[in-house]
């Protein structure tokens, strides 16, 4: 397994060079609708993190044992059950949150970051290295989150976190916290992190 | 031997074993969870009841009319299996009946949609509707949530069953459903006339047992 990524690279690569948003284009359902302020993103990205993390581990221990054509319906029954449990979980002690985010912890199942990490990781890799590229996937996962997030709160209510932070005068762009502004902060961020990449290897004239 | 070794039974072990596995997992956070769900449900209820016997907004002060509530059960026999319901009774000050508020639930278009209703004294009239749970679909069959939507029920009779029609409602019991989202529409009529049936014979009658207790 020489030409496998250790788990430090691994780690390093979910956060950034192969951020699942920003560089693997995965899960955007999630990405676009639970983007509209910072509570329920942050919330969004610890149930992916949490059921990221069982997932790859799980995956990893038993990936011996795994055969070819049943793969997928061992990883699914897997990342089912966390987050069964991570919904119901919110259910119990964030309530208000868990009807804000509503069916968006329960389609975690079938949020293709994680079978994606499952297939191309977990089941190849030894724990430690699973586990570290579920963590170092999860930080990129949430790193987009929150900059989209905090992007559209800020220019859609002037808040941050509900706490005010643009002068009081400043006219909210609802549309910002609305669906067009999910896909407006996602274009141009992703046009940015393409420019800051392309600006990085001289490919820009 | 060999044979058998192939059988697809023997390549699912490990499928078998994984779902047994994770079956006791669920099973034992639901044990664990499900009473703090329930109770955070019971208490969104209570919050929800005024405003759905008075008819008025989430947001409007209700701090001039204290009601206070009761809780009871009504059982509904049907085709021999018995549905119950919990039933909330809200009294005024002076112990006069404000109405009443009627849980029920049903399928919807992606999950069992939960919800509450709420009737006037006599329960002729329903006075409002609030969705407890839901899992329908984002954007669309999510809209019954909505105020607006909502606020479409009250001041319905309760004695005509309500249809969910697509475009603009015309008659007195018709609901105009969400557009894009028929079957969330539909259901949650559904789930209000079967309640409504099964509840209707017993809900205005205030259980004696109400006035023995001091509270």
């Amino acid at each position: 397994m020489a030409d496998q990524p250790t788990a430090i690279e691994r780690f390093i690569n979910g956060i950034l060079p192969e951020n699942p948003v920003y560089r693997q284009l995965l899960g955007m359902c999630p990405t676009l609708a639970v983007t509209n302020g910072m509570k329920p993103a942050i919330t969004m990205a610890c149930a992916v993190a949490f059921v990221l993390l069982c997932a790859n581990v799980v995956t990893s221990l038993i990936r011996d044992l795994l055969k070819p054509h049943l793969r997928i319906v061992v990883f699914t029954l897997t990342i089912a059950t966390f987050v069964t449990i991570a919904d119901r979980f919110l259910a119990a002690y964030f309530f208000q949150m868990s009807k804000t985010l509503g069916p968006y912890i329960p389609l975690i199942i079938v949020n293709c970051i994680i079978i994606a990490r499952c297939e191309v990781c977990a089941s190849k890799q030894p724990v430690l290295v699973a586990a570290s590229d579920a963590v170092g996937q999860s930080i990129g996962y949430g790193l987009a989150l929150v900059s989209i997030a905090a992007i559209r709160e800020i220019l859609g209510t002037g808040e941050l976190f509900g706490l005010q932070i643009l002068p009081v005068s400043w006219p909210d762009w609802v549309i910002m916290v609305l669906p067009p502004g999910a896909f407006i902060t996602l274009g141009l961020m992703l046009g940015l992190v393409n420019w800051i990449d392309m600006k990085k290897n001289g490919n820009l004239k | 031997m060999g044979k058998f070794k192939n059988s697809n039974l023997m390549q699912a072990w490990l499928v078998l074993l994984l779902s047994l596995v994770f079956s006791v997992t669920l099973a034992a956070v639901h044990i664990r969870l499900a009473p703090v769900i329930e109770e955070n449900k019971t208490r969104e209820t209570m919050k929800n009841i005024p405003a759905l016997v008075t008819g008025k907004d989430n947001n409007a002060d209700l701090k001039g009319e204290p009601l206070s509530i009761k809780q009871r059960t009504i059982r509904a026999q049907k085709k021999g299996m018995v549905k119950s319901y919990a039933v909330y009774d809200a009294f005024d000050n002076s112990g006069n009946v404000m109405g009443h508020v009627v849980k029920a639930s049903g399928q919807g278009y992606a999950d069992k949609i939960e919800l509450l209703i709420g009737l006037d004294a006599t329960a002729s009239t329903i006075t409002g509707l609030f969705i407890l749970d839901q899992k329908e679909t984002p954007g669309l069959g999510n809209k019954i949530i909505e105020d607006t939507w909502r606020n479409q029920f009250k001041g319905k009779s309760s004695y005509a069953p309500l249809v969910a029609k697509k475009g603009k409602s015309v008659s007195e019991n018709e609901i105009d459903a969400v557009s894009g989202a028929t079957i969330s529409s539909r259901s949650v009529t559904e789930i209000i006339n079967i309640a409504i049936g099964d509840v209707k014979m017993d809900i205005a009658l205030i259980p004696e047992s109400y006035n023995m207790e001091n509270k």
